[in-house]
């Protein structure tokens, strides 16, 4: 990718856009007269009209001056924005989205997508799409919205004086007046006339404030209200402006709010770390007071992104990272030496390098964690969306939306979360009849939620549908010879089968899911990103799919251990305490591998077993106690070194099917030690649980 | 070792008391012995890992494919490290070498196809021997030698092709 390329930083901008316009769109449809929803909406449509029409994308300016046009009207408070108009927007949003990708084929659709939203917003046609649809008009040329603006009490005066200061600031942010002028001469002739009165003295003149201000008189039939508002759209805010028939009484002033028009102007240089600004009006300084406060925090917010957010290609993160990774190597060595060194100077320039290397790894893991809610927002479409196909009610919730993952373990998510949730939409959740059959309300409820879990993040899609259907499965799977018809399977195992390639339980294909591809591809990306899937299912009441991911791919902290002459390290933030292991316990338990820790059993695992190694363990072996999930188990090891950074590396093809490592790192002497996956071990221990408790039993 | 070239440039190597030719295009560096980290339950092939500059690479010995004797590594021991593909998929891995020789041109005419019978090793693994100076030189298949066990069953259908090319 090419950051200097324009146009796609434009694209890029424009999706952002586009996602901020769909969901605003979103919340409008549950709080229809959000006034601030209604705005920062119009205000999406807006930038993406003015910047595709910069950058030469002039389809997307004009479908969306269409879009925003009709839009205005709700903004105005002339329609409201009920289902179908929401409908046909979204519609629009994705009309915009195919031009803005492919800006040179041409896109059908737009005009009745446009003819359809001026129908809705008109209220000639709210009953739906249809009845609008069957005239595909060309779209007529802009500017309906001066035409319908509301007409000011009787209309003679034909010249309007209008006056107007631009914010102090508008030169810094590249406001160009002589263009804006040129805009109000396209509303009708003007006659243009400077105001010199605030140009302070000439030593005091800072050149990048704007100081200067305007009287024009313009000759236009109808109220120029509306266009005008549109020529100072991104300026208003903190612009004084009058506007007023000539030789006729004053008529509302351009910004809508009720405050004296004469304000922020005032409060802008102090906002914006000016203070040298030597421009002090004194007059309108009282007036402003009561709507400066406002106007200044509403100002802040918007600046807010703005000044906190960077766009940085991934790639320079990546690099930011692998020598992040480097250096905590190295650092790792250096300890090594200090440590074995009487040195004190030695010992402490590298204890203070391990404070700031390990500061300077969680900073940089920091920049590339992203919170799942990005991701989230996405899935309300998706379920609006099918709702509407399949006729559903339904409920969709998210939790834990700020729960931060890795960037490229969220943006891999995302289809595999698309596939687990039109599943539930599609054959979790019954129809509403059924449903109501059930006992059930008619509404059925998806739910999609994220939470920290150790050093995994647990992220489940929940619906209260009829639950997996075992005996279907089975039979299925019975067809597609996945198993024979006499082999015993767990309920486990069963729902497993729905990830097995080329499975589907749907009777019909429909449009959305059950073709067989899906559940397996799903947990094939599960598996590239070294999480795992689960799912448990209750017959009548709704099935839980639990994806169980890492917190991130790079770098972890480890507890180095050592069994036989091998060295390992478990993840650190899976480790739970670490006890001795009682001499003589294996005599009593009778060959039960089960810990008392605090009244609770705990299975554990010889870890010299596990690998196969020869020999007699050491005299006081070490017991490391780790959970994953819901589950704990204890790993038997000769020795616990200590704690280290472990920048994690993947095994290659050749080992990546050994289930008992999930990577391997560099020491600080230069050697390979192999990380443990904690969740498989915890998993082998469960399972060592059930079959002993199944035997006691 | 395509057909329209005359010689392949191999870097030839002994395990036991054979030459083994390696294409030298796909050597990245010889080193010397490493520490070794054992993987528990890996195939006794590829049993360890090694540290090639802060990169963690998989240690293959070709003497187990080939049915040899495994003595421990002496002043000669060497490890190859080059770029081999796992099923399709290139890959850094070392290979333990008991000396390594000579980077050397194989005539394309010399190398011949490695008979079905007669040989010490299984034939699937040898792509060819060549001859030099009136010994013989083994080439072997390192695409086979380093297919997963999982992955094997889709090239073993393509035979003739593999001989091909």
């Amino acid at each position: 990718m090419n950051i200097s390329d324009p146009t796609e930083t434009f694209r890029q901008e424009a999706r952002e856009l586009l996602d901020q316009l769909e969901a605003g769109l979103l919340d409008l449809e549950q709080d229809p007269s959000n006034d601030d929803l209604i705005n920062s909406t119009f205000r999406a449509l807006h930038t993406i009209k003015g910047s595709g029409a910069m950058f030469g994308f002039t389809a997307v300016a004009e479908f969306v001056h269409e879009f925003e046009t009709a839009f205005d009207r709700v903004r105005k408070g002339q329609s409201k924005a009920n289902t179908a108009l929401i409908g046909v927007a979204l519609d629009a949003k994705d009309h915009i989205h195919l031009l803005i990708e492919n800006p040179d084929a041409p896109v059908d659709g737009g005009t009745e997508i446009l003819v359809q939203l001026r129908a809705i917003v008109d209220g000639a046609a709210v009953g739906g799409h249809e009845e609008a649809a069957p005239a595909p008009v060309a779209a007529p040329a802009p500017a309906p919205v001066v035409a319908e603006a509301p007409k000011p009490a009787d209309t003679g005066a034909k010249r309007w004086r209008l006056t107007f200061y631009l914010p102090s600031d508008a030169l810094v942010y590249g406001t160009n007046p002589e263009l804006l002028l040129k805009e109000l001469a396209g509303i009708g002739p003007t006659d243009v006339l400077a105001l010199t009165d605030r140009i302070p003295d000439l030593d005091i003149i800072d050149p990048e404030v704007s100081y200067l201000g305007w009287q024009v008189d313009i000759e236009v039939a109808d109220d120029p209200t509306a266009a005008i508002d549109d020529v100072f759209l991104f300026l208003r805010d903190n612009m004084e402006l009058t506007l007023a028939p000539l030789g006729g009484e004053a008529v509302a002033p351009v910004v809508e709010a009720p405050a004296p028009v004469i304000e922020v102007a005032v409060a802008a240089p102090s906002d914006d770390a000016m203070p040298e600004a030597p421009f002090v009006p004194e007059a309108p300084v009282a007036k402003a007071a009561p709507a400066k406060k406002a106007k200044a925090a509403e100002k802040a917010e918007a600046e807010k992104p703005a000044a906190t957010s960077l766009r940085v290609p991934a790639e320079r993160l990546d690099e930011l990272m692998d020598r992040v990774g480097e250096l905590v190597i190295a650092q790792a060595r250096l300890s090594q030496i200090a440590n074995s060194s009487s040195d004190t100077a030695l010992k402490t320039i590298a204890e203070e390098l391990e404070r700031l290397s390990s500061g300077l790894r969680d900073t940089t893991m920091g920049i590339r964690m992203v919170p799942i809610g990005t991701i989230f927002s996405r899935f309300r479409r998706l379920v609006h969306d099918l709702s509407g196909e399949l006729g559903k009610q339904i409920e969709f919730i998210t939790t834990g939306e700020e729960t931060e993952l890795d960037k490229t373990v969220i943006e891999r998510l995302a289809d595999p979360l698309v596939h687990l949730i039109r599943n539930s939409v599609d054959h979790g959740l019954e129809s509403a009849e059924k449903r109501v059959a059930a006992g059930k309300s008619p509404k059925g409820t998806v739910r999609l939620s994220a939470v920290y879990s150790g050093a995994e993040v647990a992220i489940s899609v929940t619906d209260d549908g009829a639950g997996l259907n075992h005996e279907r499965i089975r039979a299925k799977a019975e067809e597609n010879g996945l198993i024979t018809a006499d082999a015993k399977l767990t309920e486990q195992e069963l729902n497993h089968l729905i990830f097995a390639p080329g499975f589907s339980t749907a009777k019909e294909v429909t449009a959305l899911s059950g073709r067989g591809v899906g559940m397996d591809v799903v947990k094939r990306t599960i598996d590239g990103l070294r999480g795992t899937i689960d799912v448990s299912t209750t017959p009548g009441k709704g099935s839980v799919f639990t994806l169980r991911l890492p917190l991130t791919l790079a770098i972890i902290d480890g507890m180095l251990i050592r069994v036989g002459d091998g060295r390992y390290t478990i993840p650190l933030a899976a480790v739970e305490e670490c006890v001795e292991l009682p001499v003589g316990l294996e005599a009593s338990a009778k060959g039960r591998n089960f810990l008392d820790i605090r009244g609770s059993l705990v299975p554990y695992l010889r870890l010299r077993e596990v690998f196969g190694l020869k020999g007699q363990g050491d005299e006081h072996e070490k017991v490391v106690i780790v959970s994953s999930g819901e589950g704990r188990v204890g790993l038997v090891v000769d020795q616990i070194i200590g704690n280290n950074q472990t920048v994690i590396k993947q095994l290659s093809k050749l080992h990546s099917g050994i289930k008992s490592f999930s990577g391997a790192t560099i020491l600080g002497d230069g050697t390979v030690a192999l990380i443990l996956d904690t969740a498989h071990l915890v998993a082998s221990g469960q399972s060592y649980v059930e079959r002993n408790l199944g035997r006691a039993a | 070792m395509s057909e329209n070239q005359d010689f392949m440039t191999a870097l030839t190597i002994r395990l036991e008391d054979e030459l083994f030719a390696v294409e030298a295009s796909r050597v990245r560096e010889i080193l010397d012995l490493v520490p070794i980290t054992e993987v528990p339950s890996a195939r006794a092939f590829v049993g360890g890992l090694i540290n090639v500059r802060g990169r963690v690479v998989p240690l293959a010995d070709l003497r187990v494919m080939f049915g040899m004797e495994r003595p421990e590594p002496d002043e000669d021991t060497r490890i190859v490290v080059m770029e081999v593909d796992i099923d399709g998929e290139p890959t850094i891995a070392g290979i333990l070498a008991d000396k390594v020789h000579d980077v050397t041109d194989i005539e394309a005419a010399s190398i011949e196809e490695a008979p079905k019978v007669g040989m010490r090793w299984r034939p699937e693994f040898v792509k060819g021997i060549g001859k030099r100076n009136g010994g013989f030189i083994i080439i072997p298949d390192m695409e086979r030698i380093f297919e997963t066990p999982g992955g094997r069953s889709a090239s073993v259908a393509a035979p003739e092709e593999r001989a091909a090319s």
